[in-house]
């Protein structure tokens, strides 16, 4: 269960087998706002671990939205494209963004658990 | 300008703000709320359905008095301030010798000798040093250090103030009033940056929370942010200082050639009045213009503009997403042969084209109570 991973750009991500699903955290959304507009990467585009992978954007501002890790995205959440608040509602559930085929899962080794990521976000207060 | 090198100013309502749940961001030098609890989107539409309070206080609040006071100011402004009538409010603007503007503001006439300006956070300090330098010795002026700004906005606006300040119902859109709100003695324009119904009311700053817990008391009204007076301006098609118009920018390039007379056009008499004055009878070489993306993405300030081939225009100078339109809007500048309702537009984000057209101003229909 615990094998989401969490940068400190506050994007998350599951992974199951060598699938990664990825999606900002909750403390990212609230932080955004009321979310107005996603923009997805392509399936099929290969994206470099930190590489620019989505936009999501608020009334007041956009923000990107980095790969967690390497790999081809192999699917993406077009229900949160359609309905951009739904990012608001569920970040670190039905709200995902994209799903990777990892292409070298030793880079989640860098990447925070839940725990550290609690312990993270209270040094941003 | 570095923003964290000095320390913040604070309004007269910064604890309040606090207590509210405010999160507070610098902006033109103060702490002030971007947002309460409910978000910018909620205060947004609750602006636009209901009422909601703003505090304004970092605005500049100018008194100029003295015999000749509106003649005075008209050095300075391309409007028709002598010509004015007493208790009524009009927007304007500080020009340049280039015709370039240096601030936007609200004048209000107290009386022939007594006017009231209100200016922009941002340029507060240079629009009085440059009062003082061409008016100075010829009118009083005093920058206003002792007094809040509060705005009421909305549809539910004028029932509120019902409760607490019978007599501003008799007020209409663009007057100014000197009158008792919940038994304090305030200083009220029917006027605001929202495109709704509402006022703009001065306060001691000893009383300012007092006002405001009482007006956020009523049924309605709700507290409202910067964030959200952002996006309803812009809904709004209003000018930001600094964003839709600058120095390098003439009232008649902004689309704003409507706050001059026919006298003013014709006398001249402010500074940079020989390149307005060829704007208008000639056309300006570019002009503010609304601008509706057709896709769902917003285009954000200094989004570049191109036509179908690629060839740059221009750019947005205020971009973002409209609650109660429901969809992007921007505003920005393009070669007045673009600028026609309907013309079709590129615009490059993320470096992406995309489409969009010219679109009227305002987004939102303004709901004004005119007299």
């Amino acid at each position: 269960m615990s094998d989401t991973r969490f940068t400190k750009d506050h994007e998350w991500i599951s992974v199951a087998g060598d699938i990664g699903t990825i999606g900002i955290s909750d403390h990212a959304q609230h932080a955004l706002g009321d979310i107005v507009f996603v923009e997805l990467p392509e399936i099929g585009r290969h994206l470099a671990q930190g590489a620019e992978a989505a936009v999501v954007e608020s009334v007041k501002a956009a923000s990107e939205v980095y790969s967690p890790a390497s790999g081809e995205v192999i699917a993406i959440n077009q229900a949160i494209a359609d309905q951009p608040g739904l990012v608001n509602e569920g970040a670190e559930g039905a709200a995902w963004f994209f799903k990777i085929r990892l292409s070298d899962p030793a880079e989640l080794a860098g990447l925070m658990d839940r725990a550290t990521y609690d312990g993270y976000l209270k040094t941003l207060e | 300008m570095n923003e964290s090198e000095s320390p913040l100013l604070t309004t007269p309502l910064d604890a309040l703000h606090r207590r509210l749940g405010g999160k507070m961001v610098p902006f033109a030098g103060y702490a002030m709320p971007v947002q309460y609890s409910a978000g910018i989107m909620t205060e947004h539409l609750h602006t636009r359905a209901k009422a909601s309070l703003f505090d304004v206080s970092h605005m500049g609040q100018v008194e100029i008095r003295g015999e000749g006071c509106a003649r005075w100011l008209e050095t300075l402004v391309p409007g028709e301030i002598q010509g004015l009538g007493v208790g009524k409010t009009r927007y304007t603007v500080f020009t340049n010798d280039q015709g370039g503007i240096l601030d936007d503001l609200m004048v209000s006439k107290l009386a022939e000798d007594h006017l009231f300006v209100v200016i922009n956070a941002a340029c507060k300090a240079a629009d009085f040093a440059h009062m003082q330098a061409r008016l100075g010795g010829k009118v009083d002026l005093r920058l206003i250090g002792d007094r809040a700004l509060v705005a009421l906005q909305g549809p539910k606006a004028a029932e509120a103030m019902a409760r607490v300040a019978p007599g501003a119902l008799d007020m209409t859109f663009m007057t100014i009033r000197e009158i008792d709100i919940a038994g304090i003695a305030c200083l009220a324009t029917r006027s605001g940056y929202t495109g709704e119904d509402g006022w703009e009311i001065s306060v001691p700053a000893g009383r300012a929370e007092d006002l405001v817990q009482t007006l956020l008391a009523l049924p309605d009204v709700m507290p409202a942010g910067l964030g959200a007076r952002d996006s309803l301006r812009l809904e709004a098609g209003l000018c930001l200082y600094g964003s839709d118009i600058d120095a390098a920018t003439t009232p008649v390039e902004a689309n704003l050639s409507w706050i001059m007379n026919k006298r003013r056009r014709a006398e001249g008499g402010f500074p940079g009045a020989d390149v307005i004055q060829k704007q208008l009878a000639e056309g300006p070489a570019r002009l503010r213009i609304g601008i509706q993306p057709l896709g769902r993405a917003p285009a954000r300030a200094h989004t570049e503009i191109t036509d179908a081939a690629g060839n740059r225009l221009g750019e947005i100078c205020s971009g973002g997403f409209g609650p109660s339109a429901d969809r992007p809007i921007a505003m920005g500048y393009v070669p007045r042969a673009f600028a026609a309702i309907g013309t079709r537009l590129t615009l490059m984000v993320r470096g992406k084209p995309l489409d969009a057209e010219v679109a009227a101003l305002p987004f939102v229909p303004h709901r004004y109570v005119k007299g």
